[in-house]
Parts: structure tokens; sequence; C-alpha cells
């Protein structure tokens, strides 16, 4: 019997999405990108010159991301300054872009890309990823293509996509899962995957197929709001 | 000399010898290193384990303290991974604030343990809403020569299944007069972690330090049994060369048979 999600929502339904290019103007390159509830801002500064000095790398440039949660975007306050969570997120992110992006010949310098989430209701990693992949293609930077990101979540045992926050709390049966990845859109590399929860090993090809069908929506998404951009720009 | 990362004359060579399936040390290239487990590291410690895989040596210990519970679980015990990479145990590790690899290390363990649910918290409730059992784990290799996850993950299920539960006296842990109590475990989900590595298009599982350095991508899977089937309970890739689809399936495949012939090594030293 197939599960009906509390939602309403179709198992391999994402949330309503948005995105938005160009939201902070001190930036070299910045969006948003919103799933459902889940709000996520990015911004790009770079390439500049990296200090302290002897952190450059004269073979190329160096990606560095920071991901963190506003305080107020969580029920209990979250402490601001960076905690193990935030640590580890901002690592696989800078991860998941990486590969993505083509900055061996800015020599010396640093992309910083900083994430936050004004508000969070599951997913988060997965909209920085989405915002930070629109702001580093405003920013100009050479991109092999956009990253593009998504949770795939398992509920006792039906696999569903982009699980929000009462979601992520399910205990029935074999509880719920959180299985987030990334590819860089129209190639065939995963550049994120992290998992918890209980997933048999079998589940695994029909969960990236999923992801694989998200990856194309979530695709036109970014897309949209960069092109909608740029020809705002023409008219300005 | 040991400070040196791998050359690239050692990199060559191994990418081409993984295409040939072969490895330094004879090993098939999903074969794991052999392991032994001892116990009583310290005993000051609830329990404590020492995981000696091929060269690498890992000690995990057990300690326990009763605090109130988190909010949002008041009638379960709290489980804590922590540890470090001592700079005693490669001339890779540094002192100072952890770096990336330090804070990975115990994340990836405790969504092992925790996810797979072989601890069952609610036992390790004394009085709902204000005092439970924390369990803490921390974990130090002694020698890293690779695959220290993997090692890690071992010594952490060997050292919950040594812990014994301190006794109690006027709300705090009484450590010399100890229960006799093991802690409440499920005898059917053990998890271990298997990181399979990557180098140009060859996967290899259980590397030494050698070959970890010149793979290229890594990426670790945490999997249990629950209720008769295999489950993976975690998962992280790492490192900054992306898997493609039927390298992911190809690795997930191996898993259920790998996972069941290091359990059945696993359990000889479980206690």
């Amino acid at each position: 019997m197939a599960l009906k999600r509390k939602n309403g929502r179709k198992l391999d339904e994402l949330r309503p999405m948005s995105a938005e290019v160009g939201i902070i103007p001190n930036a070299d390159g910045s969006a948003m990108f919103v799933f459902g509830k889940t709000v996520a801002i990015a911004a790009v500064y770079g390439p500049r010159m990296l200090h302290p000095q002897h952190m450059q790398n004269p073979e190329t440039g160096i990606l560095r991301v920071n991901y963190d949660l506003l305080s107020f975007s969580v029920e209990d306050r979250k402490k601001p300054g960076p905690s193990r969570r935030s640590q580890e997120i901002s690592k696989v992110t800078e991860l998941a872009l990486l590969p993505a992006v083509d900055i061996n010949e800015f020599k010396n310098t640093v992309i910083d890309v900083q994430i936050y989430i004004l508000q969070a209701n599951a997913g988060t990693r997965t909209a920085g990823i989405n915002a930070a992949s629109m702001a580093l293609a405003n920013a100009g930077i050479p991109m092999k293509s956009l990253i593009t990101s998504v949770a795939v979540g398992k509920l006792d045992k039906e696999l569903v996509l982009d699980v929000d926050d009462e979601e992520e709390h399910f205990e029935e049966g074999e509880g719920s899962t959180d299985f987030p990845i990334a590819k860089i859109y129209g190639t065939d590399e995963y550049s994120l995957m992290q998992m918890d929860g209980k997933l048999p090993p079998e589940m695994i090809p029909k969960a990236l197929d999923m992801a694989d069908e998200a990856f194309e929506k979530i695709y036109e998404v970014q897309k949209n709001a960069l092109k909608s951009y740029v020809s705002g720009e023409d008219v300005k | 000399m040991s400070s040196m990362r791998t050359s690239n004359i050692t990199k060559d060579t191994l990418r081409k010898m993984f295409l040939e399936g072969k490895r330094f040390d004879g090993r098939g290239m999903f074969d794991l290193k052999n392991f032994e487990v001892e116990y009583d590291v310290s005993y000051k410690a609830e329990g404590s384990a020492r995981v000696r895989m091929g060269k690498t040596d890992v000690v995990v210990g057990v300690k326990m303290q009763l605090e109130e519970p988190y909010p949002d679980s008041p009638n379960k015990g709290n489980l804590m991974v922590s540890g470090d990479l001592l700079p005693l145990a490669s001339p890779r590790f540094e002192s100072g604030p952890p770096r990336f690899n330090a804070i990975e290390l115990p994340r990836l363990i405790d969504r092992m343990i925790r996810e797979s649910g072989m601890i069952d918290l609610s036992k390790l409730c004394i009085r709902e809403g204000e005092l439970v059992w924390t369990v803490m784990i921390d974990i130090y290799p002694i020698n890293d020569d690779g695959a220290l996850i993997d090692a890690a993950s071992i010594g952490a299920v060997a050292a919950l299944h040594n812990t014994v539960i301190p006794g109690i006296k006027e709300d705090r842990a009484d450590y010399v007069n100890r229960t006799k109590d093991k802690l409440p475990l499920s005898d059917e989900t053990i998890p271990i972690t298997f990181t399979f590595y990557k180098l140009g298009s060859s996967l290899v599982l259980s590397p030494t330090r050698e070959e970890e350095e010149a793979c290229d991508a890594k990426i670790t899977w945490g999997i249990s049994k629950w209720n008769g089937k295999h489950m993976l309970n975690s998962c992280q890739k790492g490192e900054e060369i992306p898997f493609k689809k039927e390298e992911i399936i190809k690795i997930v495949e191996t898993l259920p048979k790998l996972y069941d012939d290091t359990l059945k090594k696993l359990k000889k030293f479980l206690k």
C-alpha cells in the first residue's frame, strides 16, 4: 500500500521551488533558493587575493565555502558561530561545488562562497548548494555546469523526494531516512552524497533515479532565475 | 621523509597496478585488512577496545555519566561521539583546533551507531525529563596507516559491547561500585563502516596510508542488519572527485556480503 504523505505531496513531488539571482548588490554573485519553507541565500566574493599570503596556492585558485544557520532560522535559537555540524556541511558543500568550477587559472586567489539559511524546514544543505551554484554562475566563475541538489528521503519503506521538517521526524516502521545528493547537471558526476537512517542497499539505484528526475526540475528553476536576471539587466 | 606526501611516481604506479587489480601487499581490491580486537585499554573506562587493522591502530573508550536528557528526547539516554587525530599517530596530524578530518571521523561513527539503533537509548533513562545516562565514546588513533574510519567503527562497536554500567549514588555515577549490567545493545544490529576509495577508474577498499593518499575520492557507508534485512545507516562522500552512478551501485552491491564476512570475524572478538 502506497504511503500517503501528510503534506499531500506525491512520493516524487518536490516542494514548491523558487529562486532569484542578484539579491546582494555588494557580492560578485548572489542568489536565493527556496524549497517550500526552507530559504537559503548565497553570496560569492572573488576571485580575490587570498590572505594570509601563506595560504595562497600558486598552482590554482581556492574555493572556500561557509554554510551556517542564522540564529532565528530554527526553533531553538542557534548559538551564532560555527558548530561541528555547520563546519561539516561547509566542507561537504565545498566538495559538492568544486568539481563544477574551473578555477585553476585564478592562481593565488580565493573564491569565497557564503551560504546562510534564513528559515530552516529540512533540506537546508541542498537548498544552500542550489543557491551557491547560481551565485557562482552569477559571479561569472567558469563552470562546467550548474550543480543541482536534493534529498531523497524514505518514510517507513517508501522512497520520497525532498522531505520537510515534519517528515524528518517520522518514526513509524523503518522511520525517516535522509539521503542528500548533489550532481553536476548534465554529467554522471555525483559530488555530494550523505545519508542517515535505514535504507536497504537494493533501493539505492531507485533513489538515485528519483534524484536524477528531481535534478531536471531544479535545473529549470535555476536556469530560469539566471535567465530572467540577465534579461532584466538588458532592460536597464 | 615520513611527512612527504605520496609522490607522483607512486601515484602513477598505483594507478597502473589498480587497473590490473594488483596491490603492493597482494590483497584483492575489495579485501579488508586483517584485524584483531583487544580489550581493557583502561580500567577507568566503562568500556574500551583497541583495534589493529593492518598497521592502523585505534583505541576507543566509553565513559558514562548521569545528566539531564535533551529536551527533544526526555525519556532517552544521550549519545556523544568525539575524538581527536593525535599528532602521536601520524606525521600528518597536527596540534591545534580540529581540522575537517578530525571533525568528520566522530560524526561518521556517531551517525552509524545512532541510525542503526544498536543502543536502546530508552533503557538508559533513570527519571524521565530529569536524569539519564550519557554514553560518551572517544576515539583516538595510535597509528594511522589508512582506513582509519573503518577501524574506528569496529573499535566503537567492540568498546560498546565491552561496557559495564556504573553504579548510581545520590544521582551521580558511582565508578567504584559498578553494576554487572551491560549496555542495552541489540543482538542483531551490529553496524560497521566500509570506506571505498577511488583512483582514476579503480575502486579500492581498506587502503594503506600510501594507497589512501594516492586516491582522489572516497565514500563511507555504515551498514547493519535490522529485522533480518541489511540496512545502510550512514553515508558520506569525501574528497574532491565525484562518483559515477555505476560506481556507487557497484560499491553498494558488494556491501551485504562484505558486511556478513566482516561481522563473522568481528563476532569472534565481541564479548
